[in-house]
């Protein structure tokens, strides 16, 4: 009986293997090889791609990513948390508003960048709107900068925060607030020195799950940046596409990778229990 | 903290407006007469655009084949590694499944392009619907083991061992016991799976070929020169139709 | 009477320890025959061995004669009524009993569904769902579901203990009618001694993974093997290397009534419990012992010196 069960797992062994752990293999082994003359791979093996990251060109994009996706999840915890509260003590009707926000992010990632470049340029509505009250003479340039990539983030992830919070605030005891409300506590107070320490685990799972794919991001900074935010993941995509530099954009692949994989390790070292 | 009620209240209202406004105000415009920012009538002209742009329109149909084929596969592998784990966990598997998950799409993109490439040394195929097929096979089983194994938990595992006892095999036991319990999360997982799927951007542009240019990827060119409100109808398209599918998928998740 | 169930030195390890060790038992046809013992004393491992949800690590278990325990447990003509009953909530409970039957594809399923319901006096409820049941119904039609099967051995894993206290004489009862009635062999797992002392034809105590005796239930109470056994069963003082049942033991305030083996006491408690008393007295060596005496009899009274005493036949001694 038990040795069917293993049949079961079979079919995803195989997807896993082939379409996800011989591709990174892959790129693993260019990462060391060398450019062609005309693009592609070559001999030599050497270690020049990953020198290369070390150019301050590089680090400077790294170092952007890092900010970016820093503020944009610092931003989401901002105005994560207070809704999550609001959701969490809405009784009945958490299902309805937790579906709320939950909703739109599965409609279409795509579509909700574009909606935002709809919004932001010179001719979009935010514009046309100040444009049309007299509060300015000419359009903002809302669109195409760090700020709207950082915008589009946080309209695109914030469900990512708000869900696990949402479940660490759901969990607290209520009978804690009473007790810090008898002893004197003003709900500021209250809030500040009891409700956020203990959502902690919360506040650790949504930061990670906001952090690593805006770090990773391609999509928004290249409809919302327009070529001037260059982050991690244009920069490997660059070098597949134009640049036709494989063993670098391998190169630059692998090293995302091992951040993504050692934030995850110190968070779950930090979280019992895994992902919430 | 019964004080802070009512201005949590108040900023809930600002925060959904924020999520849902865009949208709403994109999927407006849609109707706009002009394709300026400025409303200047109720008019159904970009839709109709949308259905003659015959690029769009085949677009549409690449995506929804590719999606159809990676939604079967995706659903019945992911049921069986859902089910296979309900009976013993595999940590490496499940370890593996959620790599993949937290991948960026663009490193998945570039290294099943670079699979390909290297593949093709040996086998004459090029990059095309198959290719697109299967990568979004490869992501999506993920999120299907996810919902199944949900509701996997939601069954008792001694129901099967009573349906042995009583003389079923175990296909039978899985068949007439398991699956009726399963059935919703198993079309909650698809929805889902369909509409991921469809939606993704990155990495199919990256796998897909000449002549498998998906929706997302002529969106994207489209929006990528400017805004169009061709695209404005499309986006409320989608937006209804996606909301339609994971709205009626979370409440087979809750049956 | 024919072994239609053998147990032959079966074994199961664990990494961590020997759950049941080298069990070897024989049931006959037509018995009420019952497993006893505290929980994780390997009573259940075992019923699951004979069922085929466990394999055993040694040992034979032969089913009239022939091995089964290679067989998968829909090979086997035995049936399992769980402990919480493991109904299929989905299927109504008609469907639930006629499910062995359909997938054996037999004949006159209706018929024997109908005759199965009459049983258990569930006439009448067959399109309700489990979820619609109380809890005593579910557990008959758990049981209707594997008496239709008319399997060889009807195994029970603690059927009563997921009920009502009140419920339960009651099940029991009734239950032992069905065995009566229908005649099938019944393998009955359970902690609770009273159940199986009144409902078995023989049982068996099990302790640590081992069998300790196998008996009939006056064999077990009154000619326990080892001191387990013994204490399990029922109350038991003991005093100075034997042991006496308190309702063998004597109080008197009359010394010329106690016999050879009299001890002076000193009355601590009298407690009524209804049908009876229990006198609770210290002997003179520090001792304190329990004596089950009528209520119609002699009443005691805290500091009373009395005298402790029983007859001889009445001792329960061990090698």
């Amino acid at each position: 009986m038990k040795r069917l069960r293993a049949w079961f797992l079979a079919p995803t062994w195989a997807v896993m293997l082939t379409l996800f752990v011989v591709p990174l293999a892959i790129i693993f082994a260019y990462s060391l090889l060398t450019r062609g003359t005309w693009g592609g791979i070559s001999q030599p093996w050497s270690l020049e791609s990953y020198r290369r990251l070390a150019d301050p060109i590089y680090l400077g994009i790294l170092w952007r990513s890092f900010w970016i996706a820093g503020a944009a999840t610092v931003l989401c915890l901002a105005l994560g948390f207070p809704l999550a509260l609001f959701i969490s003590r809405s009784g009945k009707r958490k299902n309805l508003y937790l579906s709320l926000v939950i909703l739109p992010f599965w409609t279409s990632f795509l579509v909700r960048t574009y909606a935002w470049m709809f919004l932001l340029r010179d001719t979009g509505l935010i514009n046309t709107a100040l444009q049309k009250l007299g509060l300015i003479h000419d359009p903002l340039p809302l669109l195409y900068n760090d700020g709207a990539v950082i915008l589009g983030l946080v309209y695109g992830y914030l469900p990512f925060m708000v869900l696990p919070l949402y479940a660490t605030l759901e969990r607290l005891d209520r009978n804690l607030l009473e007790a810090a409300a008898d002893l004197g506590a003003k709900p500021w107070v209250a809030l500040t020195r009891v409700v956020i320490p203990l959502s902690a685990p919360g506040i650790r799972a949504g930061a990670i799950l906001v952090f690593i794919p805006c770090l990773g991001a391609y999509l928004t900074p290249d409809l919302l940046g327009g070529g001037k935010t260059v982050m991690i993941g244009n920069l490997i995509q660059n070098q597949f596409t134009t640049a036709r530099d494989w063993p670098f954009g391998s190169a630059v692949s692998l090293t995302l990778m091992a951040i993504v994989l050692v934030l995850l390790l110190v968070f779950v070292r930090r979280q019992e229990g895994g992902l919430v | 903290m019964k004080r802070l009620a009512a201005p949590l209240a108040i900023y809930a209202v600002l925060a959904y407006l924020f999520l849902h406004l865009p949208l709403l105000i994109l999927a407006g415009f849609s109707f706009n007469q002009s394709r300026f920012t400025v409303w200047q009538g109720f008019s159904l002209t970009w839709y109709r655009a949308a259905f003659q742009n015959q690029q769009l329109m085949e677009a549409a149909g690449n995506s929804l084949i590719i999606a159809i084929f990676a939604t079967v596969f995706a659903t019945i592998i992911g049921t069986l590694c859902a089910y296979g784990f309900w009976k013993r966990s595999s940590p490496v598997l499940a370890g593996s499944l959620y790599m993949s998950l937290v991948t960026p799409e663009i490193v998945s993109g570039i290294s099943l392009l670079a699979f390909y490439q290297w593949l093709f040394r040996f086998i004459g195929i090029q990059l095309g619907m198959y290719t697109v097929i299967l990568a979004h096979v490869s992501f999506s089983i993920a999120y299907v083991v996810i919902v199944v194994m949900a509701r996997l938990r939601t069954v008792d595992a001694q129901l099967e061992e009573a349906a042995l006892d009583l003389g079923a095999n175990e296909w039978q036991a899985f068949r007439y016991v398991t699956l009726p319990a399963i059935l919703p999360g198993i079309v909650a997982a698809a929805l889902l799976a369909f509409t991921v799927s469809f939606d993704d951007y990155v990495i199919t542009s990256m796998v897909a070929g000449v002549d498998s240019e998906t929706l997302p990827m002529v969106i994207y060119a489209i929006a990528r020169r400017g805004v169009n409100p061709v695209v404005n109808a499309i986006s409320a398209l989608i937006v209804v139709g996606f909301g339609s599918l994971i709205l009626i998928s979370e409440r087979l998740r809750a049956a | 009477m024919e072994s239609v169930l053998e147990l032959d030195a079966v074994s199961k390890d664990y990494p961590a320890h020997r759950a049941v060790n080298a069990v070897s038992l024989g049931v006959g046809r037509g018995e009420f025959f019952s497993l006893l013992g505290p929980s994780g004393c390997g009573k259940t491992t075992t019923l699951r061995m004979v069922a085929g949800f466990e394999d055993p690590t040694t040992g034979q278990i032969r089913l009239n004669g022939a091995g089964i325990e290679h067989l998968k447990p829909y090979q086997r003509n035995v049936s399992t009524v769980f402990q919480n009953y493991a109904l299929f909530p989905h299927l109504t409970v008609r469907q639930n009993i006629e499910f062995g039957l359909r997938r054996r594809a037999e004949n006159h399923i209706d018929q024997r569904v109908g005759k199965v319901l009459e049983l258990v006096q569930l006439t009448g409820k067959e399109s309700r769902l489990p979820s619609q049941l109380s809890g005593g119904e579910r557990q008959r039609v758990a049981l209707a579901r594997s008496l239709v099967l008319e399997p060889d051995v009807l195994l029970l894993d603690e059927p009563l203990s997921a009920l009502d206290p009140n419920l339960r004489k009651q099940v029991r009862a009734e239950l032992k009618n069905i065995q009566r009635q229908t005649g099938i062999t019944f393998l009955f797992v359970t902690h609770d001694q009273e159940e199986a002392l009144s409902l078995s034809d023989r049982l068996g105590v099990m302790s640590g993974g081992e069998l300790q005796q196998v008996g009939t239930p006056e064999d077990l109470y009154l000619r326990p093997q080892t001191r387990f056994v013994a204490s399990f069963l029922g109350l038991v003082n003991w005093i100075g290397g034997v042991g006496v049942r308190p309702e063998a033991t004597r109080v008197t305030k009359d010394p010329g009534e106690a016999g050879p083996r009299a001890r002076p006491a000193k009355v601590v408690q009298s407690t009524f419990l209804g049908n009876c008393v229990h006198v609770e007295a210290r002997m003179n060596e520090g001792q304190t012992v329990v004596a089950e005496v009528s209520r119609l009899g002699e009443s005691f009274s805290e500091g009373e010196t009395v005298d402790v005493w029983w007859q001889p036949d009445d001792e329960l001694t061990f090698e």
